[in-house]
């Protein structure tokens, strides 16, 4: 009996270590969009930036075209 | 056309690092889950900029050896469009922190300390805005920028590795490469950096022959 119980022991304590080991899986069923909506953020976000800084190089360039048209 | 190879290449890394980005298979790991995927958008960011100011400094020596000012604008244009990559690079790894780290802005030793980096290069900008005199304002510059060079990695790369941070690769946290970044997402990243390193020296040169067209047309 004693023998029984301190297999049951082990087995109880070792149960744990595989529940940490499983706990990636279980997490993943909970976050089930997989936080890609961070990646779609952050690209959408060095997209603007970008498109914004050539925006801003846009704006100096036309006051050089300006300034330097024969017309003028 | 065959001076602009490397542009298009630029553009068709880029291309691809984005397409396959998000297409392409990532290891599954815990709480980062698809959130992965950002080490080709984030990382890429950092990356560039570092090489634009490496560029700035570069071009800051060339300055006090020559005194030549077309060596002024190139160190100057290459740090404006540094700096917008490091703002990308730290609003990225904001949003990235708010979805894994819990919070955009942790106080975590590594956003800290980019951020430190970054004020360093604006007030490099702002530095330059307060000297009227031509020469004077290049000379200066140019030093302080020399300075602001090793100050940067040292505060990106050498300080956070010292104290506890969630950032990985630093304060005991393994670095991505030692056991996630398999080839399956090298194969992305390494494309990734080198077509942004592209697109940003792209920008800058953009930059820079603006600048020049302003200083040598209208003066």
């Amino acid at each position: 009996m004693k023998k029984f119980f301190s297999t049951l022991l082990l087995l109880a304590i070792s149960l744990q270590i595989f529940a940490q080991n499983a706990s990636p899986s279980i997490e993943q069923s909970v976050y089930a969009s997989g936080k890609i909506y961070v990646v779609v953020a952050c690209a959408a976000i060095i997209l603007l930036g970008l498109i914004l800084f050539l925006f801003s190089i846009d704006r100096r360039l036309k006051k050089l075209e300006k300034y330097s048209d024969p017309k003028n | 056309m065959y001076k602009n190879w490397w542009k298009i290449l630029g553009a068709l890394l880029v291309m691809y690092a984005t397409i396959a980005g998000f297409l392409h298979s990532v290891p599954k790991l815990p709480i980062l889950h698809e959130s992965i995927r950002n080490l080709y958008f984030h990382v890429p960011m950092w990356f560039s900029m570092i090489i634009l100011f490496a560029i700035s400094v570069f071009h800051s020596i060339k300055y006090l050896l020559t005194n030549n000012a077309t060596h002024d604008l190139k160190a100057v244009e290459s740090v404006n469009v540094g700096v917008v990559f490091g703002v990308l690079g730290i609003v990225t790894g904001a949003v990235w922190a708010k979805f894994t780290w819990g919070q955009a802005w942790s106080f975590d030793v590594k956003q800290n300390f980019a951020a430190i980096a970054l004020l360093l290069y604006f007030a490099y900008l702002v530095l330059r805005n307060a000297i009227d005199e031509e020469q004077k304002r290049a000379k200066i510059s140019a030093i302080y920028n020399i300075f602001a060079f090793p100050m940067m990695v040292v505060l990106l790369f050498v300080l956070p590795r010292l104290s506890d941070s969630l950032h990985p690769g630093n304060g005991g946290n393994p670095g991505f490469n030692s056991y996630d970044l398999d080839s399956r997402m090298r194969m992305v990243f390494y494309p990734a950096c080198l077509g942004w390193i592209l697109i940003g020296y792209w920008i800058y040169t953009l930059k820079f022959r603006v600048r020049a067209l302003d200083k040598y047309t209208t003066l």
